[in-house]
């Protein structure tokens, strides 16, 4: 299905946000995550189902003042 | 200085943001002896895990990590990243900041309120980037905040203390709840006058990472706070405006 991915339309095999962070490769890594503009933590990811055109935000720690 | 419950060892907080290099980085925080410093979340791209670069770096810190909301200029996007932060930093701190203007940096006093009143009640302990405003001060103190964070002057401008009777006002209005500096800080100087005034520390970036010498910059203003706060215990005499001798008139030869 296609996704946006940080801003960028993503073709994405997974159907769930944690199969979907695993195939763009960010398994393992220290990120946090929001679909549709709402924070979902890492526990919910397994159970968080995705539908064709949701937004996805993937952060992790950076420089700030 | 005690804030939530929690003993900060230096009145000196430290951005992480634009050094050189992260050597200059490591070497401005150690030069400078800061308890506390300031982290953020931004996008990841998937392979190139400089997410677990920074965390590794600013783990070998040894301070305390406040995470911000910087760049959020709505109450959604500030409480989203807030909880973004929370997870990836693990800390129920939180320096809130919720722009209102664009090239000021002004918080959107509103927002600020609304967005501290759903974090606190969410568990997070918020410490919120504001205006000298007393009574937005109020406000923030009402839904929760333990702590305030007047701006200096906007950010990176590092203009100093533009309005100091309105910060006089502030740290008197609220003798008792913690007051640190966030913002627009340029100068030693101005960080000494800040505790001069009775704030509790100062919360400083770009003055430090832009400097031509970081380390040093760092550590000038760690002298600095110290010596402000070390004045500010010393009782400071009062200002007046007429000429009083300092050498005793009493005993003074007579010669015409």
């Amino acid at each position: 299905m296609k996704i946006t991915v940080n801003g960028t339309p993503t073709e994405v095999r997974a159907e769930t946000l944690a199969g979907a962070l695993d195939e763009l490769g960010y398994g393992g890594a220290k990120i946090a995550s929001a679909v549709n503009e709402s924070f979902v933590p890492a526990t919910a990811r397994e159970n968080t189902a995705l539908s064709p055109g949701d937004r996805i935000e993937i952060v992790a720690p950076r420089q700030g003042g | 200085m005690q804030v939530y419950g929690k003993q900060i060892t230096s009145r000196l907080m430290l951005g992480t943001a634009q050094y050189p290099s992260p050597s200059v980085l490591a070497r401005a925080f150690q030069r400078s002896g800061a308890g506390v410093a300031t982290v953020s979340v931004r996008r990841e791209a998937g392979a190139d895990r400089a997410g677990t670069a920074f965390w590794d770096l600013v783990r070998d810190l040894d301070v305390t990590l406040l995470p911000n909301t910087a760049g959020c200029h709505s109450v959604r996007e500030a409480v989203t990243t807030a909880h973004m932060a929370r997870e990836l930093f693990d800390t129920p701190w939180i320096k809130l900041e919720v722009i209102g203007h664009a090239d000021t940096l002004q918080p959107d006093p509103f927002g600020l309120v609304e967005a501290a009143r759903i974090l606190t009640e969410d568990g997070f302990q918020v410490f919120p980037y504001t205006t000298e405003d007393v009574v937005l001060a109020d406000r923030l103190l009402s839904v929760g905040c333990e702590v305030l964070m007047p701006w200096g002057a906007p950010i990176g401008t590092g203009l100093g203390l533009t309005n100091v009777y309105g910060l006089r006002t502030i740290r008197a209005q609220f003798p008792d709840v913690p007051m640190v500096i966030d913002a627009g800080l340029g100068l030693p100087s101005q960080a000494a006058m800040a505790m001069e005034m009775g704030f509790d520390a100062v919360l400083l970036n770009t003055a430090v990472a832009k400097a031509g010498d970081p380390a040093a910059m760092a550590e000038a203003f760690a002298r600095a706070v110290e010596a402000g706060r070390l004045a500010r215990e010393a009782d400071p005499m009062e200002p007046r405006d007429m000429a009083a001798p300092s050498t005793p008139v009493i005993g003074k030869a007579f010669l015409t």
